[in-house]
Protein backbone atom coordinates (compact mmCIF):
# COMPACT_ATOMS: atom_id res chain seq x y z
CA UNK A 1 0.00 0.00 0.00
CA UNK A 2 2.75 2.32 0.74
CA UNK A 3 4.44 1.77 -2.08
CA UNK A 4 1.50 2.48 -4.29
CA UNK A 5 0.79 5.67 -2.60
CA UNK A 6 4.66 6.42 -3.08
CA UNK A 7 4.04 5.92 -6.93
CA UNK A 8 0.85 8.00 -7.28
CA UNK A 9 2.78 10.85 -5.29
CA UNK A 10 5.78 10.66 -7.45
CA UNK A 11 3.45 10.82 -10.62
CA UNK A 12 1.87 13.30 -9.59
CA UNK A 13 4.54 15.57 -8.75
CA UNK A 14 5.75 15.25 -12.93
CA UNK A 15 2.02 15.43 -13.83
CA UNK A 16 1.40 18.85 -11.89
CA UNK A 17 5.07 20.06 -12.76
CA UNK A 18 5.39 19.29 -16.26
CA UNK A 19 4.00 22.65 -18.37
CA UNK A 20 3.76 21.49 -22.54
CA UNK A 21 2.86 17.84 -22.54
CA UNK A 22 4.59 15.00 -23.03
CA UNK A 23 7.81 15.57 -24.35
CA UNK A 24 8.06 18.25 -22.00
CA UNK A 25 7.52 15.64 -19.41
CA UNK A 26 10.97 13.76 -20.23
CA UNK A 27 13.39 16.39 -17.72
CA UNK A 28 11.73 15.53 -14.95
CA UNK A 29 11.33 11.61 -15.39
CA UNK A 30 14.76 11.34 -15.62
CA UNK A 31 14.89 13.21 -12.04
CA UNK A 32 12.16 11.67 -10.49
CA UNK A 33 12.04 8.66 -11.77
CA UNK A 34 15.67 7.45 -12.82
CA UNK A 35 17.72 8.99 -10.26
CA UNK A 36 15.77 9.67 -7.22
CA UNK A 37 13.67 6.53 -6.90
CA UNK A 38 15.98 4.12 -9.25
CA UNK A 39 12.63 2.94 -10.86
CA UNK A 40 14.11 2.18 -14.38
CA UNK A 41 17.37 2.98 -16.30
CA UNK A 42 17.87 5.91 -18.35
CA UNK A 43 18.25 3.57 -21.32
CA UNK A 44 14.47 2.21 -20.48
CA UNK A 45 12.79 5.45 -20.05
CA UNK A 46 14.38 6.73 -23.65
CA UNK A 47 12.56 3.25 -24.86
CA UNK A 48 9.27 3.67 -22.94
CA UNK A 49 9.01 7.31 -24.94
CA UNK A 50 9.46 5.44 -28.09
CA UNK A 51 6.86 2.92 -27.51
CA UNK A 52 4.28 5.30 -25.92
CA UNK A 53 4.65 7.03 -29.14
CA UNK A 54 3.18 4.26 -30.81
CA UNK A 55 0.03 3.90 -28.79
CA UNK A 56 -3.27 5.37 -28.42
CA UNK A 57 -4.40 8.15 -26.04
CA UNK A 58 -2.09 10.38 -24.00
CA UNK A 59 1.68 9.60 -23.95
CA UNK A 60 2.32 10.50 -20.20
CA UNK A 61 -0.02 7.83 -19.46
CA UNK A 62 1.57 5.17 -21.37
CA UNK A 63 4.91 6.02 -19.74
CA UNK A 64 3.36 5.99 -16.01
CA UNK A 65 1.82 2.69 -16.76
CA UNK A 66 5.21 1.05 -18.32
CA UNK A 67 7.15 2.09 -14.97
CA UNK A 68 4.62 1.04 -12.54
CA UNK A 69 4.60 -2.33 -14.15
CA UNK A 70 7.97 -2.28 -14.41
CA UNK A 71 8.63 -2.19 -10.76
CA UNK A 72 5.71 -3.90 -8.84
CA UNK A 73 2.71 -5.32 -11.79
CA UNK A 74 -0.76 -3.79 -12.69
CA UNK A 75 -1.73 -1.95 -9.30
CA UNK A 76 1.18 0.12 -9.03
CA UNK A 77 1.00 1.11 -12.93
CA UNK A 78 -2.71 1.96 -12.66
CA UNK A 79 -1.66 4.06 -9.91
CA UNK A 80 0.90 5.62 -11.28
CA UNK A 81 -1.63 6.05 -14.39
CA UNK A 82 -4.06 7.92 -11.71
CA UNK A 83 -1.36 10.08 -10.58
CA UNK A 84 -0.07 11.43 -14.05
CA UNK A 85 -3.14 12.85 -14.45
CA UNK A 86 -5.18 13.92 -11.23
CA UNK A 87 -3.26 17.48 -10.98
CA UNK A 88 -4.19 17.99 -14.33
CA UNK A 89 -8.08 17.06 -13.65
CA UNK A 90 -8.38 19.30 -10.70
CA UNK A 91 -6.43 22.42 -11.57
CA UNK A 92 -8.47 22.52 -14.82
CA UNK A 93 -11.95 22.29 -13.54
CA UNK A 94 -10.20 25.03 -11.13
CA UNK A 95 -9.66 26.96 -14.09
CA UNK A 96 -12.64 26.45 -15.95
CA UNK A 97 -14.71 27.26 -12.94
CA UNK A 98 -13.16 30.49 -12.61
CA UNK A 99 -13.43 31.56 -16.46
CA UNK A 100 -16.93 30.65 -16.35
CA UNK A 101 -17.63 33.30 -13.57
CA UNK A 102 -15.01 36.64 -15.03
CA UNK A 103 -15.83 35.45 -18.90
CA UNK A 104 -18.54 38.61 -19.09
CA UNK A 105 -16.01 41.25 -17.87
CA UNK A 106 -15.40 43.25 -20.85
CA UNK A 107 -11.26 43.48 -20.05
CA UNK A 108 -11.67 39.30 -20.02
CA UNK A 109 -13.29 39.21 -23.28
CA UNK A 110 -10.74 41.30 -24.84
CA UNK A 111 -7.63 39.16 -23.28
CA UNK A 112 -9.17 35.97 -24.82
CA UNK A 113 -9.25 37.75 -28.09
CA UNK A 114 -5.60 37.99 -27.92
CA UNK A 115 -5.27 34.52 -26.47
CA UNK A 116 -7.32 33.23 -29.38
CA UNK A 117 -5.11 34.26 -31.99
CA UNK A 118 -1.98 33.06 -29.73
CA UNK A 119 -3.54 29.64 -29.48
CA UNK A 120 -3.77 29.78 -33.86
CA UNK A 121 0.06 30.50 -33.79
CA UNK A 122 0.39 27.44 -31.45
CA UNK A 123 -1.39 25.10 -33.47
CA UNK A 124 -0.22 25.95 -36.64
CA UNK A 125 3.65 26.23 -35.56
CA UNK A 126 2.85 22.50 -34.05
CA UNK A 127 1.43 21.01 -37.56
CA UNK A 128 4.89 22.28 -39.14
CA UNK A 129 6.88 20.56 -36.57
CA UNK A 130 4.92 17.37 -36.95
CA UNK A 131 4.50 17.60 -40.47
CA UNK A 132 8.33 18.00 -40.77
CA UNK A 133 8.85 14.90 -39.04
CA UNK A 134 5.94 12.90 -39.92
CA UNK A 135 5.36 13.84 -43.85
CA UNK A 136 9.02 11.20 -45.15
CA UNK A 137 8.08 11.43 -49.19
CA UNK A 138 5.50 11.48 -51.45
CA UNK A 139 3.10 9.15 -50.36
CA UNK A 140 3.37 10.82 -47.09
CA UNK A 141 2.49 14.63 -48.57
CA UNK A 142 -0.73 12.75 -50.53
CA UNK A 143 -1.83 11.13 -47.05
CA UNK A 144 -2.08 14.41 -45.86
CA UNK A 145 -3.38 16.64 -48.29
CA UNK A 146 -5.93 14.05 -48.66
CA UNK A 147 -6.77 13.75 -44.94
CA UNK A 148 -6.48 17.50 -44.96
CA UNK A 149 -9.33 18.04 -47.73
CA UNK A 150 -11.41 15.07 -46.07
CA UNK A 151 -11.43 16.25 -42.75
CA UNK A 152 -11.88 20.05 -44.14
CA UNK A 153 -14.52 19.63 -47.10
CA UNK A 154 -16.60 16.84 -46.09
CA UNK A 155 -18.91 14.93 -42.97
CA UNK A 156 -16.71 11.96 -43.23
CA UNK A 157 -15.56 11.14 -39.42
CA UNK A 158 -12.27 11.26 -38.97
CA UNK A 159 -11.85 8.04 -37.30
CA UNK A 160 -12.48 6.84 -40.43
CA UNK A 161 -9.66 8.32 -42.10
CA UNK A 162 -7.13 7.79 -38.84
CA UNK A 163 -7.59 3.71 -39.74
CA UNK A 164 -7.78 4.10 -43.82
CA UNK A 165 -4.40 6.31 -43.37
CA UNK A 166 -3.14 3.03 -41.27
CA UNK A 167 -4.35 1.06 -43.19
CA UNK A 168 -2.60 2.64 -46.86
CA UNK A 169 0.30 2.87 -44.61
CA UNK A 170 0.76 -1.18 -44.59
CA UNK A 171 0.10 -1.32 -47.87
CA UNK A 172 2.40 1.06 -49.18
CA UNK A 173 5.55 -0.21 -47.49
CA UNK A 174 4.27 -3.72 -47.45
CA UNK A 175 4.38 -3.25 -51.58
CA UNK A 176 8.11 -1.33 -51.21
CA UNK A 177 9.02 -4.36 -49.49
CA UNK A 178 7.61 -6.87 -51.84
CA UNK A 179 9.60 -5.07 -54.76
CA UNK A 180 12.91 -4.95 -53.18
CA UNK B 1 -27.86 9.87 -19.72
CA UNK B 2 -25.21 12.17 -20.67
CA UNK B 3 -22.97 10.65 -18.67
CA UNK B 4 -22.85 7.77 -20.26
CA UNK B 5 -22.61 9.37 -23.65
CA UNK B 6 -19.47 11.35 -22.44
CA UNK B 7 -17.85 8.06 -21.76
CA UNK B 8 -18.67 6.95 -25.04
CA UNK B 9 -17.56 10.17 -27.06
CA UNK B 10 -13.58 10.55 -25.11
CA UNK B 11 -13.60 6.53 -25.40
CA UNK B 12 -13.81 6.94 -28.29
CA UNK B 13 -11.06 9.65 -28.50
CA UNK B 14 -8.98 8.04 -26.22
CA UNK B 15 -8.63 5.02 -28.75
CA UNK B 16 -8.19 7.01 -32.16
CA UNK B 17 -6.33 10.23 -31.16
CA UNK B 18 -2.22 9.21 -31.73
CA UNK B 19 0.17 11.23 -31.94
CA UNK B 20 0.29 13.81 -29.35
CA UNK B 21 -2.36 16.22 -27.27
CA UNK B 22 -3.27 18.11 -30.57
CA UNK B 23 -4.74 15.52 -32.12
CA UNK B 24 -7.40 15.45 -29.76
CA UNK B 25 -8.45 18.73 -31.42
CA UNK B 26 -9.98 17.61 -34.17
CA UNK B 27 -12.11 15.16 -32.11
CA UNK B 28 -13.57 18.11 -30.27
CA UNK B 29 -14.55 19.31 -33.45
CA UNK B 30 -16.04 16.53 -34.50
CA UNK B 31 -18.22 16.03 -31.42
CA UNK B 32 -19.05 19.66 -31.39
CA UNK B 33 -20.29 18.89 -35.01
CA UNK B 34 -22.32 16.50 -34.05
CA UNK B 35 -23.64 17.01 -30.33
CA UNK B 36 -23.55 20.51 -30.22
CA UNK B 37 -21.89 20.35 -26.45
CA UNK B 38 -19.99 23.25 -26.82
CA UNK B 39 -19.35 25.42 -29.87
CA UNK B 40 -16.27 26.85 -32.22
CA UNK B 41 -15.02 29.60 -29.57
CA UNK B 42 -15.50 27.30 -26.48
CA UNK B 43 -13.03 25.19 -27.99
CA UNK B 44 -10.24 27.93 -28.92
CA UNK B 45 -10.79 28.36 -24.90
CA UNK B 46 -10.15 25.03 -24.18
CA UNK B 47 -6.99 24.94 -25.95
CA UNK B 48 -6.01 27.99 -24.61
CA UNK B 49 -6.72 26.86 -20.96
CA UNK B 50 -5.02 23.50 -21.98
CA UNK B 51 -1.85 24.50 -23.05
CA UNK B 52 -0.93 26.75 -20.63
CA UNK B 53 -1.84 24.56 -17.79
CA UNK B 54 0.39 22.11 -16.20
CA UNK B 55 0.05 18.08 -17.51
CA UNK B 56 -0.54 16.00 -20.45
CA UNK B 57 -2.11 18.85 -23.36
CA UNK B 58 -5.07 15.69 -24.39
CA UNK B 59 -6.29 15.07 -20.74
CA UNK B 60 -6.29 18.93 -19.98
CA UNK B 61 -8.60 19.49 -23.41
CA UNK B 62 -11.11 16.87 -22.43
CA UNK B 63 -11.46 17.56 -18.97
CA UNK B 64 -12.17 21.09 -19.75
CA UNK B 65 -14.69 19.69 -22.43
CA UNK B 66 -16.28 17.44 -19.81
CA UNK B 67 -16.68 20.31 -17.02
CA UNK B 68 -18.42 22.47 -19.92
CA UNK B 69 -20.50 19.61 -20.21
CA UNK B 70 -21.34 18.47 -17.68
CA UNK B 71 -19.83 19.52 -14.43
CA UNK B 72 -17.53 18.20 -11.94
CA UNK B 73 -18.76 14.39 -12.65
CA UNK B 74 -18.72 15.17 -16.33
CA UNK B 75 -14.72 16.54 -16.09
CA UNK B 76 -13.93 13.86 -14.16
CA UNK B 77 -15.44 10.60 -16.55
CA UNK B 78 -13.86 12.66 -20.21
CA UNK B 79 -10.41 12.04 -18.19
CA UNK B 80 -10.64 8.52 -17.09
CA UNK B 81 -12.44 7.73 -20.54
CA UNK B 82 -9.57 9.50 -22.73
CA UNK B 83 -7.23 7.28 -19.96
CA UNK B 84 -8.61 4.17 -20.33
CA UNK B 85 -8.06 2.92 -23.71
CA UNK B 86 -4.21 4.00 -23.29
CA UNK B 87 -4.01 2.51 -19.55
CA UNK B 88 -5.17 -1.18 -21.14
CA UNK B 89 -3.36 -0.99 -24.41
CA UNK B 90 -0.28 0.12 -22.66
CA UNK B 91 -0.39 -2.95 -20.13
CA UNK B 92 -1.09 -5.59 -23.06
CA UNK B 93 1.61 -3.68 -25.28
CA UNK B 94 3.92 -4.29 -21.85
CA UNK B 95 3.81 -8.03 -21.77
CA UNK B 96 5.77 -8.44 -25.02
CA UNK B 97 7.98 -4.83 -24.59
CA UNK B 98 11.04 -4.62 -26.48
CA UNK B 99 9.37 -5.67 -29.70
CA UNK B 100 6.16 -3.62 -30.08
CA UNK B 101 8.00 -0.54 -31.33
CA UNK B 102 10.03 -2.30 -33.86
CA UNK B 103 7.33 -3.96 -35.19
CA UNK B 104 6.94 -3.78 -38.52
CA UNK B 105 3.16 -3.70 -38.91
CA UNK B 106 3.47 -0.73 -35.91
CA UNK B 107 5.88 0.78 -38.05
CA UNK B 108 3.97 0.56 -41.38
CA UNK B 109 0.75 2.02 -39.31
CA UNK B 110 2.55 5.02 -38.05
CA UNK B 111 3.99 5.35 -41.77
CA UNK B 112 0.26 5.92 -42.39
CA UNK B 113 -1.29 7.25 -39.25
CA UNK B 114 1.49 10.53 -38.84
CA UNK B 115 0.85 12.49 -42.42
CA UNK B 116 -2.81 12.18 -41.69
CA UNK B 117 -2.69 13.34 -38.33
CA UNK B 118 -0.68 16.48 -39.80
CA UNK B 119 -3.64 16.92 -42.04
CA UNK B 120 -6.22 16.68 -39.47
CA UNK B 121 -4.95 18.82 -37.52
CA UNK B 122 -4.21 21.31 -40.16
CA UNK B 123 -7.87 21.12 -41.55
CA UNK B 124 -8.61 22.42 -37.50
CA UNK B 125 -6.21 25.27 -38.40
CA UNK B 126 -8.61 26.82 -41.04
CA UNK B 127 -10.92 26.79 -38.36
CA UNK B 128 -8.88 28.34 -35.72
CA UNK B 129 -7.58 31.33 -38.37
CA UNK B 130 -11.88 32.03 -39.20
CA UNK B 131 -12.41 32.44 -35.55
CA UNK B 132 -9.93 34.69 -34.46
CA UNK B 133 -7.40 36.28 -36.95
CA UNK B 134 -10.05 36.47 -40.24
CA UNK B 135 -13.95 37.15 -38.94
CA UNK B 136 -15.56 35.14 -42.24
CA UNK B 137 -18.43 35.60 -40.22
CA UNK B 138 -18.80 39.25 -40.17
CA UNK B 139 -17.76 39.45 -43.96
CA UNK B 140 -20.61 37.23 -44.64
CA UNK B 141 -23.29 39.26 -42.61
CA UNK B 142 -21.70 42.43 -44.15
CA UNK B 143 -20.66 41.23 -47.77
CA UNK B 144 -18.18 44.15 -47.17
CA UNK B 145 -14.10 42.70 -48.04
CA UNK B 146 -12.68 45.09 -45.34
CA UNK B 147 -14.38 43.31 -42.63
CA UNK B 148 -12.75 40.35 -44.07
CA UNK B 149 -9.85 41.62 -42.71
CA UNK B 150 -8.65 42.60 -39.05
CA UNK B 151 -5.61 44.36 -39.06
CA UNK B 152 -4.70 44.16 -35.39
CA UNK B 153 -5.34 40.54 -35.38
CA UNK B 154 -3.29 40.05 -38.60
CA UNK B 155 -0.33 41.60 -37.17
CA UNK B 156 -0.33 40.04 -33.80
CA UNK B 157 -0.43 36.60 -35.27
CA UNK B 158 2.31 37.20 -37.31
CA UNK B 159 4.47 38.65 -34.57
CA UNK B 160 3.44 35.87 -32.47
CA UNK B 161 4.19 32.93 -34.89
CA UNK B 162 7.62 34.66 -35.83
CA UNK B 163 8.21 34.33 -32.27
CA UNK B 164 7.24 30.79 -31.63
CA UNK B 165 8.89 29.70 -34.45
CA UNK B 166 12.18 31.64 -33.37
CA UNK B 167 12.18 31.15 -29.87
CA UNK B 168 11.01 27.67 -28.20
CA UNK B 169 9.60 29.55 -25.22
CA UNK B 170 7.04 27.89 -23.08
CA UNK B 171 3.53 28.54 -24.41
CA UNK B 172 2.19 29.99 -21.68
CA UNK B 173 4.45 33.04 -22.26
CA UNK B 174 2.74 33.68 -25.89
CA UNK B 175 -0.73 33.37 -24.18
CA UNK B 176 0.12 35.36 -21.86
CA UNK B 177 1.94 37.92 -23.67
CA UNK B 178 -0.78 37.90 -26.02
CA UNK B 179 -3.66 38.45 -23.45
CA UNK B 180 -1.89 41.78 -22.28
CA UNK B 181 -2.13 42.88 -25.90
CA UNK B 182 -5.61 42.03 -26.14
CA UNK B 183 -6.78 44.14 -23.58
CA UNK B 184 -4.26 46.92 -24.09
CA UNK B 185 -5.67 47.25 -27.47
CA UNK B 186 -9.01 46.54 -26.96
CA UNK B 187 -9.30 43.20 -29.35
Amino acid sequence: MKQLLDFFITFCKIGGLTFGGGYAMLPLLQKEVVENKGWVKEEELVEYYAISQCIPGPMAVSIAILVGYKQKGIACAIFAALGIIMPSIIIIMLLAALFQEIMDIPLVGHAFAGIRIAVVALVIQSVVVLGKSGVKDIYGLLIMVVAFILATFTDISIIYIIVAAGILGIFIRKRGEDTK
Amino acid sequence: MIYLLLFWEFLKVGVFAIGGGMMTLPFLYDISDRLAWFDRADIVNIVAVSVAAPGPIGINMVTYAGYHVAGIAGGLIAALSLALPAIIITLIVAGFLSKFSENRYVQWVFYGLQPAIVGLVASVCIDLLKISVVPADRFKASGYLGDLINIKALILFAVLYFAISRYKRHPFFYIAAAAIVGMIFGF
